[in-house]
């Protein structure tokens, strides 16, 4: 049974279709990649999951219930469903080690030694525990990304959505970032990716979703994807990315 | 010709030494001309006809020591004032401004209040007010409610300035990002939690600059609770005009309210100025 169940999902921002009756479905430890041009509905869809977005027609089921279900209580969605932002998002007063015990602390209502020394454990993961008392301005934007990242993680969620994370980062960052997410991948985490960077589908995904105009014209695993596109729509945005060297 | 390129890179060109004539000769034109200029200024006033009567009504040494003791004994009561408005406002705009931010549809009654009440105590002179409160509730004698012109006069500056802390305080909850929000839900905190531990921080830590300007009017404002009879300085300073016909009480007065407002500016300049390093540092 698949872990994450989308069916006809639909939203819009005032008159425009920003999704169109979606459907999609991640197994558990599946990695999924949503790609597309600017505008075709990928960080919305991907909000939905955890509902920072709130559709206006459809459902998503997390193993069978309903996301909106009184039985996750007012933030059991949000322990199970874990998000990195484009832009971090870190807090910027708060040292690595608060940023990641936030929500242990205060949500889970864990005490805060307990919270710490797991917080440290992670840390340590992703070879980041010597920057813990550090403040995110401190930090380069790899770094923070990778504090995102254990953020997300502190929680021990069973999916982990993914925005971009890599977009805002100078070229020679990504590497290191894309490095963690393999270590998750590997770990068996479930993961739904929504990236401008080919190369991470491509190494990463189990299967590639391409998004256009708010439906999924066309997934499939990364290899059939991106070397026998069969969809018109996404050979044009596939050469387009070719023509600009991107990938 | 391409000058060919040097085997080792050239020298760092010599340092000169220090220029005295490039360090002081603009100091010095710049004191001149301030010497000069005031110079002119006071020579003007000191040979004006009038000038020994206004030294005489405004500046009389001898009537400034006298009235110095009470006039200062009502300075204390000033700043006493204004650093317990300072707290109430500190704390009463600050619940105003969070009320006034949070999103949800069944806190729309405490928004609406709010925003009225912004309307109304921006809206009235912070005189009337004070007249209005520091007179008019006394009057009613209702048992139970302190009955002093100085509890009552006070309340009504904490009423006033709250509106403008709140409207401060606002626009710095407002300019916190709006990633930060849906990074700080995503974890699952709640409403509240939320502002606390991710909004207000960063709020507080953007409008401190704008809050100390308020700090600074505060501190001549408490000055308008002469009018209803409390003895600060100004009403003392006051008193002692009306029975001796010289205004150097008065002055003495306007001497103790630069002494303390004009380090508070200067203050306020400086956390100013150092946000805006932060900030720069940060953008960089």
């Amino acid at each position: 049974m698949s872990m994450i169940k989308i069916r006809d999902l639909t939203k819009y921002f005032g008159d425009h279709l920003v999704l169109d009756r979606v459907n999609l479905d991640v197994a558990r430890h599946e990695v999924v990649c949503l790609i597309g041009a600017s505008g075709s509905g990928k960080s919305t869809l991907l909000r939905c999951i955890n509902r920072l977005v709130e559709p206006d027609w459809g459902e998503i089921s997390l193993d069978g219930v309903p996301v909106e279900d009184a039985s996750f209580g007012k933030t059991g969605l949000q322990r199970r469903v874990g998000i990195v932002f484009q832009s971090y998002n870190l807090f910027p007063h708060m040292t690595v080690l608060d940023n990641i015990t936030l929500a242990p602390r205060k949500v889970q209502r864990r005490a805060r030694a307990e919270a710490e020394a797991m917080a440290m454990e992670v840390l340590a993961l992703f070879g980041m525990d010597r920057f813990a008392k550090s403040y995110p301005e401190q930090l380069s934007g790899g770094q923070q990304q990778r504090v995102a990242v254990v953020r997300a993680l502190a929680g021990d969620p069973d999916v982990l959505l993914l925005d971009e994370i890599t977009a805002a980062l100078d070229p020679e960052l990504v590497g290191e970032v894309m490095e963690v997410i393999r270590g998750l991948k590997a770990r068996g985490l479930t993961m739904v990716i929504v990236t401008h960077e080919m190369g991470f589908a491509r190494d990463l995904a189990d299967r590639v979703c391409f998004l256009d105009g708010g439906r999924i014209a066309e997934e499939a695993p990364p290899a059939q994807l991106f070397g026998a596109p069969e969809h018109p729509r996404t050979q044009q945005f596939l050469q387009r990315l070719l023509d600009g060297g991107r990938l | 010709m391409i000058p060919q390129r040097p085997e080792s890179p050239p020298p760092p060109p010599r340092r000169r030494g220090f220029d005295w004539r490039k360090a002081f000769v603009p100091g010095l034109i710049s004191a001149a001309s301030i010497l000069l200029v005031f110079g002119v200024l006071a020579w003007l006033i000191a040979t004006n006809e009038n000038w020994p009567r206004i030294q005489a009504q405004f500046f009389s040494l001898d009537h400034m020591m006298t009235a110095a003791p009470r006039v200062m004994r009502g300075f204390v009561i000033n700043l006493q004032v204004w650093l317990i408005a300072l707290a109430c406002i500190g704390v009463w705009a600050l619940l105003l401004a969070v009320i006034r931010s949070l999103r949800g549809p069944w806190f729309a009654p405490f928004r609406l209040m709010v925003v009225l009440y912004i309307d109304i105590f921006r809206g009235l002179p912070a005189l009337l007010l004070v007249i209005l409160f520091g007179f008019g509730i006394p009057a009613l004698r209702i048992p139970g409610l302190p009955n002093s012109g100085l509890f009552w006069g006070g309340v009504a500056m904490v009423l006033c300035y709250s509106a403008y802390v709140c409207e401060i305080y606002r626009s710095g909850i407002d300019a916190v990002h709006e990633g930060q929000r849906a990074a700080a839900h995503a974890l699952g905190l709640n409403e509240w939690q939320v502002m606390i531990y991710a909004i207000l921080p960063q709020a507080l830590r953007n409008v401190l600059p704008s809050l100390m300007n308020i700090v600074v009017a505060l501190q001549k404002d408490v000055a308008l609770l002469s009018v209803i009879g409390v003895r600060d300085s100004v009403r003392e300073a006051q008193i002692y005009t009306a029975s001796t016909f010289n205004y150097s009480s008065l002055v003495v007065a306007a001497l103790l309210f630069l002494l303390a407002t004009i380090p508070m500016a200067r203050l306020a300049d400086w956390i100013t100025k150092r946000d805006r390093a932060r900030r720069l540092q940060v953008a960089g």
